[in-house]
């Protein structure tokens, strides 16, 4: 056995037997989850709200005999294999291997099977079949369509008609008809960006880059607002010289495209910045999932406090 | 920290010995030879320390490190603050699970502020888990600390739509063109705070929490712009999104939380406001995650001098043969 398999072989049995101790050998153990029972139509049938440790152990110390507050196995399977799949990712950091290459499948299965329940359940149905046949759709899933809802609105055979064409293109010949509705969806989306972008970006930047050099405070020289503005102003004249191809970058219009790259620079400096915080806050997450939810080694919101 | 370390001994422990190999290397090779050849999984595990510990501190001792709120999460509150009791304001929950990191304690913070406010809350998504972190935000403010809210009268939840900035751009004008029910599935005329409700320009506020595409670029397109004297918009972003969105400020965007910081500030200004002397732990998730925070930056700076410093020393030495 290599060297390097020995020392990942003694590391994780170390860990299954930290775990197992864990688990069995203290007073609080670790990756549970609790359920409170809660009766639902009057007693006909019940709901299971999460629930913490604390609340169970209130309910213990309250009564022994309880059962509204109890175990949910369901969940605590569903705990442990959450904690098992964030540490397969992790696993990628040291090395590809087949736990990672395991947990990435089934990220990619669910989210692709989840997407398609999606697209049926929250477009289709609503958007579509309960447009296109009201009655059958209120009476099987969508109890809450009534009203001047309810009516049939047979304009929706058009999308249904370009929806197929779009699906022809599965099928072995006549896929040029997928074309069609592809290109209105290209079309329409083009028309609506490009507005959006020339009316939100384009000119509304235009008119917030035009500010006053000068800025007077209730009749008093503002000198932070008044500096923030030139900078501001300056910094998109430079960035902008950067990118004017039309004389060559000498002289006064050199100078300023310098002066855009540093300023852009900055600006990639900055965005990289907030980029480096927001990956550490995904990771501190995880890490908080694993020592709070599944090892229970802190309780910063004191779920596992109670009874007594 | 002493008192701390002492009693955590056994993570000490795991941190030194995790290092050993490290320190032998350096011991074997010196300090330079070995960072210039160094694996970059070392990196990796000192990071991994730098916010696991960081964590388990603030978990065991409950501290937080001192927050300043900025101007821009200062803007942001008084926004909020600004509306009167019974004003409306519609809270889009545009992010899935892979951003509640940041994004969460955000939710949880502008939830708890209009509640607090008493202003009738009007939840929806163009995210399709969005709906799931409307429900776990709502179970975790209202229904846990606000009882006397009343579901359709005081809040109410609309759910997910597809369509991205369609969505938008059809509920600027018509909102029950597309929300014919809420998310529980009750028909729009039957909820009473969405009596007379014909668009969303009849909102106080819009509070857009986001993660991406279709997210508070497209509200500031769709909604802000064309209706610049009717709709205010004020959003929290993720720290990737956060920067694309500084050119709205302040004119179509007066107030933005960029990241775990912002929601740190905004949470801090929050709970300066509501939280009295012994604010609630779930409120202060923003505020702990900004100690891993603070390590792992001091680590990314260090890391970034040392390489710098290895880089032009290395130059040095090929340049003198």
């Amino acid at each position: 056995m290599k060297r390097e398999t020995t020392i990942w072989a003694v590391i994780m049995l170390l860990g299954l037997l930290g775990l197992a101790g864990r688990a069995m050998l203290t007073s609080t153990g670790m990756g549970r989850e609790y359920v409170r029972a809660v009766p639902v139509a009057d007693g006909q049938w019940t709901r299971y709200d999460p629930a913490t440790y604390g609340e169970f152990l209130g309910a213990e110390a309250a009564d022994p005999a309880q059962s509204d507050v109890q175990l949910s196995w369901p969940r605590s399977v569903g705990l442990w294999v959450a904690a098992f799949f964030t540490l397969a990712i992790f696993s990628f950091l040291y090395r590809d291997n087949p736990f990672y290459r395991v947990a990435e499948a089934i990220v990619v299965g669910v989210s692709a099977g989840y997407w398609m329940v999606v697209g049926f359940w929250d477009v289709l149905v609503p958007n579509l079949f309960a447009k296109l046949a009201p009655g059958t759709i209120q009476s099987s899933v969508m109890p809450g369509l009534t009203g001047s809802d309810a009516g049939r609105n047979l304009w929706y055979l058009i999308p249904l008609v370009l929806g197929i064409m779009l699906l022809w293109r599965l099928l072995p010949t006549g896929a040029w008809i997928s074309r069609w509705p592809l290109a209105f969806i290209i079309g329409t989306t083009a028309g609506l960006r490009m507005i959006a972008f020339l009316h939100g970006d384009f000119l509304a930047q235009i008119r917030n880059s035009i500010l006053p050099l000068a800025v007077f405070e209730a009749g008093v020289f503002d000198v932070g607002a008044s500096l923030t503005n030139l900078i501001m102003v300056v910094g998109v004249l430079c960035c902008l010289a950067y990118f004017f191809f039309s004389f060559e970058h000498q002289g006064v219009v050199g100078g300023a495209a310098k002066v855009g790259i540093w300023i852009l620079m900055i600006t990639f400096g900055a965005s990289f910045g907030y980029t480096v915080m927001g990956r550490i806050a995904l990771l501190a997450i995880r890490m908080e999932f694993l020592l709070d939810d599944w090892l229970w080694l802190i309780d910063p919101i004191g779920r596992r406090v109670g009874g007594g | 920290m002493t008192a701390f370390l002492i009693g955590q001994w056994w993570l000490v422990m795991i941190v030194v010995i995790s290092l050993v190999p490290l320190f032998r290397k350096i011991s074997r090779e010196g300090l330079f030879d070995a960072l210039v050849s160094l694996d970059r999984r070392w990196i990796f595990l000192v990071m991994l320390w730098a916010v696991l510990v960081p964590i388990y501190y603030i978990g065991v001792t409950g501290d937080t490190f001192p927050e300043v709120p900025s101007a821009l999460a200062q803007a942001t509150f008084d926004e909020i603050e600004a509306l009167e009791p019974g004003d409306r304001i519609l809270l889009a929950f545009d992010y899935d699970p892979a951003s509640e990191g940041e994004l969460g304690p955000m939710a949880t913070a502008f939830v708890r502020h209009a509640a607090e406010k008493h202003l009738k809350m009007y939840f929806i998504a163009l995210w399709p888990v969005g709906l799931q972190m409307i429900d776990e935000t709502v179970s975790r403010v209202i229904e846990s600390d606000f009882p006397e809210l009343v579901y359709g009268e005081d809040y109410v939840s609309l759910g997910f739509k597809s369509g991205g900035e369609a969505v938008i751009k059809v509920i600027v004008t018509n909102i029950r063109e597309l929300y014919t029910t809420d998310s529980r599935g009750t028909s729009i005329g039957e909820i009473p705070m969405m009596e007379g409700i014909e668009n969303i320009q009849q909102m106080d506020l819009l509070v857009n929490i986001s993660a991406g595409y279709p997210g508070t670029k497209e509200w500031v397109q769709y909604a802000v712009t064309p209706y610049p004297d009717r709709i205010r918009l004020i959003a929290g972003a993720t720290g990737v999104q956060a920067p694309l969105l500084y050119p709205y400020i302040p004119n179509q965007l007066p107030g933005l939380l960029g990241a775990i910081k912002g929601a740190a500030e905004y949470e801090k200004l929050v709970t300066d406001a509501y939280g009295g002397e012994n604010p609630d732990p779930k409120y202060l998730e923003g505020l702990r995650r900004m100690g891993p925070q603070l390590v792992a930056h001091l680590l990314i700076i260090v890391l970034i001098l040392i390489a710098n410093v290895l880089f032009f020393t290395s130059r040095k030495r090929e340049a003198s043969g």
